[in-house]
């Protein structure tokens, strides 16, 4: 439905306001964006003399050259270039992983059901919301015991296991719409299981395909519960580098170095949603609003 | 042993008997129809004779091969959906083909079988585009190449011309009868369209509630309707019936006495019947003057034409009787007319077990 | 269809799915029961398994910070929800009004959920500064006697997270609800306008009404996202002012991983997943049973 098209074009007081409304709006979702670019584009001097409103005058790339390679993070004052290769490190494997998994599992329990598998389903769902709080403890232990604890393959494992429920839930609701008659064919012409998984159903997932990667990407970059708790000196992810960066209480605050690296932090998934944020959208509705 | 048989087979799920027990037997190249109303198990028994469900007990037998618990893929069997199930992803070519592809046909093979097919189903302009480019009836075509590609040993059809609109499916029945008789290949076909069922079976099992009420060919299933249920099944507009009671030598409803045959006041003393369902299909009624002898007396409330006949509803003393005329006819509505029909063309079923007596 | 049945090897399904199965059972269910077991331990800095029955659950209720971090939880979650829930609703209804501009003014709302809860903190930390920020701007434009040292004010730091955090999810409740919007029939929202009802009667009587199950779910899902915030609070405020701005995730983390409190970190781990639970199981109950 879209709304009731008697008061679709006409420009009436109503139609202003509208339009007024949404333009505010856009300000306030618009406004932090401008604030951080123009502030990474500044000197501290600049800033230290301006708003936050103000236009850069000397537009420099200097903060965002401390950023990459000079600034502290702590004890280390290499800027955040090896967090971000460790986050790097960590989505591609990561991301590959709980979406090979979950289409797999989508396939089982949306073609192939048995006895209980709904209720395997149902039981893995819960994974999707729980609080990560409660797996903290013991996963570091885990981590710990299987010598992985201090390294990329460490954060790997987790932000697999977390994801699976999530990637299985896409890919389940998304099979489930495909017609069973497709695969009964298919089996009386002689398929068997991983034939018609190849030949026929994954040929007919990209669309779920990009939601699911997409959104694993997002989530899996912009994560920083998992990556503070069972991260080491060498595998930390990017959003710590620059929780670090932020916070270290160093003799000088250069918040156009902070702003410099939260954008570098942000860009890739910005560029990912930019270039393809319907997909985006789309992960999310079906995420959160189908069972 | 015959082509296909379906011995004493059983399906239950949960609580609930969705097949009671069921016998059939057919001869090779013969063309089976399962008809019957939704809910009857025809499907049901369709998907395990294609192997997509198991029954709970009793045989499926292929020629002498018992393939009751046969996976799909070895039991040489194509199929047909109701929805065709064609893959989008490929081309009609290689929907064609793809069964021969997980043979492991050759290539060569391969080709030559879909220009077989093509050339039989004149599809051979749609080889190279997808699914998603055709019409309801190319596909239809396309979904039946892929039966055909196989050579198997048996079709099987569900409901295929359901989707489409009434004058793409008189086309596409004359096409399947002609291709089964071109191929002779055994085919079970399930339908709930009653006159797909008579112009295209060679032997039909008209089912309900998980059980075949009747097993026969179209002519027995038309002229001697085991149960009630078939009777009025079968036949459209459908045989009228009225519940009737013995009186005198005979039978009465309604205070009218129904003429019967001598034959068949013999069924109905010889046995134990109290109420009588009679039966009298309307193309065996004739419309008659008012003033007939020996005519049911009524008047028209309704007349439907339909170029070729027209089907008159008469009030009569035994309710609204339906009566097929050729033509237009001459009275109007309102008028009174009067209805005739041969003893013998009527149709007598027991009213509570619903079996046919005469 | 008893699929499994129909191939050679009817096991294989069950085979392929079972290792996700295994492996999400235990890390679920497993991890929860081991964490709950930490929970009736007398674990501090290290993992001790004796027993020691609620003794963690009444330290924790009796400790002041959790206490804070409880209060916090209220106020926070209760502005995060109703604020980022109302504000995406008139985001999504002031979208639904046939704009042309639809599509770009819809990327522009939403694109704060690309972006890490750690550069948003990060983000209004500095727009929030005390002296640089919008207190600064504000004395430039005029307001010479504006204050605006929210975030560094014990009582008021909490309020901060909050706007950050509408900020953020605002865009995402929107998609939401104009999805559910987008999904009402056409033809009841024509009836109504035959029948003579104004454009803002439509929404009141009809359009709101049924987006209740819309309603449903997102107010779960925001709500979990709630609970479950730890981020934005660790990069906006790291807990402060002292621990001003606590929350149950941030209070959970420091005392199990940097104070030495295994137990009672494990204690208030459990006490979140029950909230989350209590909200969560229902609904995915409902949700589960209605699909069949």
């Amino acid at each position: 439905m879209s709304a009731p098209s008697s008061l679709a074009p006409r420009l009436s007081w109503g139609r202003i306001a509208l339009f007024a409304a949404l333009g505010l709006f856009a300000l306030f979702f618009l406004t932090p964006l401008y604030v951080m670019l123009s502030t990474a584009l500044k000197s501290m001097d600049e800033i230290r003399n301006g708003t936050l409103l103000s236009l850069p005058l000397s537009p420099t790339l200097d903060a965002w050259a401390k950023a990459w390679s000079g600034a502290c993070t702590g004890t280390d004052c290499g800027g955040l270039k090896p967090f971000f290769m460790n986050s790097v490190m960590m989505v591609v494997p990561a991301v590959g992983i709980s979406t090979l998994i979950g289409s797999l599992n989508g396939y089982v329990l949306s073609k192939w059901r048995f006895r209980g598998s709904e209720l395997m389903f149902a039981l893995m769902l819960f994974g999707v919301f729980m609080p990560m709080q409660v797996v903290l403890l013991p996963m570091s232990q885990i981590l710990g015991w299987l010598g992985i604890a201090s390294s990329i393959w460490g954060l790997v494992l987790i932000h697999v296991l977390a994801g699976i429920p999530s990637t299985t839930l896409f890919f389940r609701n998304y099979y489930v719409g495909l017609p069973d008659e497709l695969v009964k064919a298919a089996m009386l012409d002689g398929a068997n299981f991983w034939q018609i998984f190849r030949r026929i159903v994954l040929p007919l997932s990209t669309p779920i395909l990009v939601v699911t990667l997409i959104w694993q990407f997002t989530n899996i970059w912009n994560d920083f519960l998992y990556g503070v708790v069972f991260s080491g000196a060498d595998s930390k992810p990017i959003t710590v580098g620059l929780n670090n960066l932020a916070n270290t209480t160093s003799s000088v605050k250069e918040y156009n170095v902070d702003m410099a690296a939260a954008l570098i932090a942000a860009l890739p998934t910005l560029f990912v949603y930019v270039v393809a944020g319907k997909y985006f959208v789309r992960g999310l509705t079906a995420g959160a609003v189908k069972g | 042993m015959g082509a296909l048989t379906i011995e004493q087979v059983r399906k239950t799920f949960g609580n609930v008997e969705i097949l009671k027990g069921i016998d059939i037997d057919i001869e090779a190249g013969e063309f089976l129809i399962l008809v019957g109303p939704s809910g009857c198990g025809k499907s049901t028994l369709l998907n395990m004779i294609a192997g997509l469900d198991v029954p709970t007990t009793g045989k499926i037998l292929l020629g002498d091969r018992d393939i009751t618990h046969l996976p799909s893929k070895d039991r040489d069997i194509a199929m047909v959906f109701q929805s065709y199930a064609l893959y989008p992803n490929m081309s009609v070519a290689q929907n064609i083909a793809f069964a021969l592809e997980m043979r492991k046909v050759p290539k060569a093979e391969r080709e030559a079988a879909v220009q077989r097919v093509a050339s039989m189903l004149q599809i051979g302009h749609l080889l190279d585009r997808k699914p998603g480019q055709l019409s309801g009836g190319q596909r239809q075509r396309v979904a039946m190449g892929r039966a055909l590609a196989r050579n198997p040993k048996l079709f099987l059809f569900d409901e295929p011309l359901s989707n489409l609109d009434a004058k793409l499916r008189v086309e596409m029945r004359a096409e399947i009868k002609r291709l089964h008789q071109k191929t002779q290949t055994t085919t079970v076909y399930v339908t709930h369209d009653q006159v797909e069922a008579m112009t295209l079976g060679d032997r039909i099992a008209v089912m309900k509630d998980g059980q075949v009420q009747q097993f026969g060919t179209p002519d027995d299933i038309y002229s001697r309707p085991a149960t009630r249920f078939v009777a009025e099944f079968i036949g459209s507009p459908a045989m009228n019936l009225m519940t009737a009671q013995r009186a005198a030598a005979g039978l009465a409803a309604s205070g009218v006495a129904l003429p019967l045959a001598e034959v068949q006041r013999a069924s109905i003393s010889a046995g134990a019947a109290n109420e009588v369902s009679y039966g009298i299909r309307p193309e065996d009624i004739a419309l008659v003057s008012a003033d007939q002898t020996g005519a049911l007396p009524g008047r028209i409330s309704m007349l439907e034409p339909t170029g070729p006949e027209t089907y008159a509803l008469v009030e009569t003393a035994l309710g609204v009787l339906t009566a097929r005329v050729p033509g237009k006819v001459v009275q109007r509505v309102g008028d009174a007319v009067a209805l005739q029909w041969s003893p013998l063309s009527a149709h007598l079923f027991d009213a509570k077990s619903e079996q046919r007596l005469a | 269809m008893s699929a499994p049945s129909a191939l050679r090897t009817p096991w294989l399904p069950k085979l392929v799915i079972a290792p996700s199965f295994v492996l999400s059972f235990f890390f679920i269910y497993g991890l929860i029961a081991w964490n709950g077991y930490l929970s009736l331990s007398a674990s501090r800095l290290l993992p001790n398994y004796d027993f020691v029955g609620l003794e963690q659950y009444v330290k924790l209720f009796d400790n002041d910070r959790w206490w804070v971090a409880l209060r916090n939880l209220g106020i926070f979650g209760g502005l995060f929800i109703f604020g980022g829930m109302a504000l995406g609703l008139l985001l999504a209804i002031l979208l639904d009004q046939k704009v042309r501009a639809e599509g770009v003014l819809r990327t522009i709302y939403l694109y704060p959920m690309a972006l890490s809860f750690i550069v948003t903190g990060t983000a209004w930390k500095w727009i929030l500064n005390p002296g640089l920020g919008i207190e600064h701007l504000m004395r430039e434009w005029g307001f010479t006697n504006f204050e605006f040292g929210w975030l560094v004010d014990p009582d008021k730091a909490i309020y901060c997270v909050a706007i950050a955090g509408i900020w953020q999810s605002a865009g995402f409740v929107m998609a939401l609800f104009l999805a559910g919007l987008r999904s009402i029939d056409d033809s009841i929202i024509k009836a109504a306008q035959v029948d003579g009802a104004s454009l803002p009667r439509i929404y009141w009587r009809i359009i709101i009404p049924t987006l209740r199950p819309v309603f449903f779910s997102t107010l779960m899902v925001v709500s979990h996202l709630a609970i479950k915030s730890f981020d934005l609070v660790m990069a906006l405020t790291a807990g402060g002012p002292g621990y001003a701005t606590d929350l149950p995730a941030t209070f959970m983390y420091t005392m199990a991983f940097s104070r030495g409190q295994i137990g009672l970190g494990a204690a208030s781990a459990t006490i979140m997943l029950a909230t989350v639970a209590a909200i969560v199981v229902p609904y995915l109950y409902s949700e589960l049973r209605t699909k069949k």
